[in-house]
């Protein structure tokens, strides 16, 4: 479908790319990939009267560490990341979950912030910000703010970031010693009906650390502390395993809908959590 | 305002082009309307068949999620592009003619964008790895079978190349 029409900003700087937000407000939208966005505006979900791309601000397309956390910048494309050593290395769990995203010719366009940004409660992303505890950086024409993961997301599209702020970077946090990101859909590349992104740190075979975060099951992801306390103080044994995945189809109360009823999805939840831990455990690659 | 056109420089199949167009408009709708190359097919023009893959600066994407003012400086591939000018055909399209790679067709174009990025990257995929990389393109015939045989013509042809 067309997109319908607006007018189009295409700044050269970050400032340049907050002053038309500052100027623009609640009427614009700032595009990266365009993975998102433009569907959205295709279906006339959206329908934006200004559009900033900031596709040719370059100081937005880098990926450093900074203070041991690996940033990554608002322009560095979902491929780009998924072939980059520093992420293999500095988020392991990002790397983890960038195959998920979509198809190739999606993630060759696409950008890892902008799938942030955009919030979708289906999106692997999402979740790995949350069990990393991954910062979002934000700015605006008079100020900038770093906002933890776990404050930024509002709901299902919906975060606390204002109209006229960028999300610049995002940070993403120290990882584990293990890692896997486990999804079930109805086809392949399709979102996932359910998700789980798992971090663990294993220290002398017991479980110091855990993280679940889970994607599709609310309106925004969620992690499950009750499932992570399963896990710490142990062996990740089938025993902890099983009061693991208890905790999870106890805790999340998913929304049914024409994909899977809430009934499956809470049991898939418990299902995929379980496959993240093996997974995890054997440093496999999460096959879709 | 919203009728301004902006001025647009790409070099599409090794030429060099510059147009006025609107921004709201959609690359595939570009090459397809101002530069006549009906090859890139539309499925469902919101990302989701792989029909109008073509390939940006090297890398395949969707012709129809990208603003056509997004491709400024970039160089473009599409289906056009792919046999010599005297009309022999890419290995890629000689292995998906001999192996039958296509029913109706209207995908064929997407899934040879597709396939040319694959192959350049991984010479000899698994089958595994041809179906993961091919599982953006849609073929409402179902035939991927013979799409699936197709690539791995195109491995074989290729590799006896070298």
């Amino acid at each position: 479908m067309k997109f319908p029409p607006f007018t189009y900003h295409r700044p050269r700087s970050i400032e340049e790319a907050l002053d038309l937000l500052a100027e623009h407000g609640d009427d614009a939208k700032v595009l990266a990939g365009g993975q998102s966005l433009l569907p959205v505006m295709a279906l006339r979900l959206g329908r934006p009267e200004h559009i900033v791309d900031i596709g040719s601000i370059v100081e937005l397309a880098t990926i450093d560490v900074d203070d041991d956390r690996l940033r990554v910048g608002a322009m560095v494309r979902h491929a780009e990341a998924e072939g980059s050593p520093r992420v293999a290395e500095r988020a392991p769990l990002l790397r983890a979950a960038l195959p998920h995203v979509g198809h190739r010719a999606i993630r060759s366009r696409g950008t890892v912030v902008g799938s942030i940004a955009h919030a979708d409660a289906a999106a692997e992303l999402p979740a790995v910000c949350l069990a990393t505890n991954a910062e979002i950086e934000l700015r605006s024409a008079t100020q900038s703010r770093t906002i933890n993961a776990a404050d930024f997301f509002d709901g299902h599209f919906t975060t606390v970031a204002h109209s006229d702020e960028l999300v610049t970077s995002v940070r993403f946090g120290t990882p584990g010693t293990h890692h896997a990101v486990i999804e079930q859909s109805r086809r392949h590349g399709d979102y996932a009906m359910v998700g789980v992104a798992c971090q663990l740190t294993i220290a002398d075979a017991i479980v110091t650390s855990a993280a679940l975060a889970f994607f599709g099951v609310s309106s925004t992801a969620v992690r499950v502390a009750e499932a992570e306390a399963a896990l710490i103080g142990t062996d990740a044994g089938p025993e902890a395993i099983a009061s693991m995945r208890a905790a999870v189809t106890d805790v999340l109360e998913p929304d049914g809908d024409i994909h899977a009823t809430a009934a499956y999805r809470r049991h898939v939840a418990g299902v995929v959590a379980a496959r993240s831990i093996h997974a995890a455990l054997h440093n496999e690659e999460a096959a879709a | 305002m919203n009728d301004l056109t902006i001025p647009l420089t790409m070099q599409v199949n090794g030429t060099d082009h510059s147009i006025d167009v609107e921004p709201r408009r959609h690359l595939a709708d570009v090459l397809r309307e101002d530069l006549a190359l009906t090859g890139t097919h539309l499925g469902c023009e919101h990302g989701v068949c792989g029909a109008c893959t073509v390939l940006i600066d090297g890398e395949p994407a969707r012709a129809c999620l990208m603003l056509a003012v997004q491709a400024e400086g970039s160089e473009i591939v599409t289906i056009e592009g792919l046999a010599d000018a005297d009309g022999t055909m890419h290995p890629v399209q000689a292995a998906m003619h001999q192996a039958m790679s296509f029913q109706c067709a209207f995908c064929t174009p997407g899934f040879l964008m597709s396939t040319i990025a694959l192959l350049r990257d991984n010479p000899s995929p698994t089958t595994e790895e041809i179906r993961e990389e091919l599982s953006g393109n849609l073929c409402r015939c179902t035939g991927y079978q013979s799409i699936v045989d197709g690539v791995e013509t195109a491995v074989e042809l290729m590799g006896s190349d070298r």
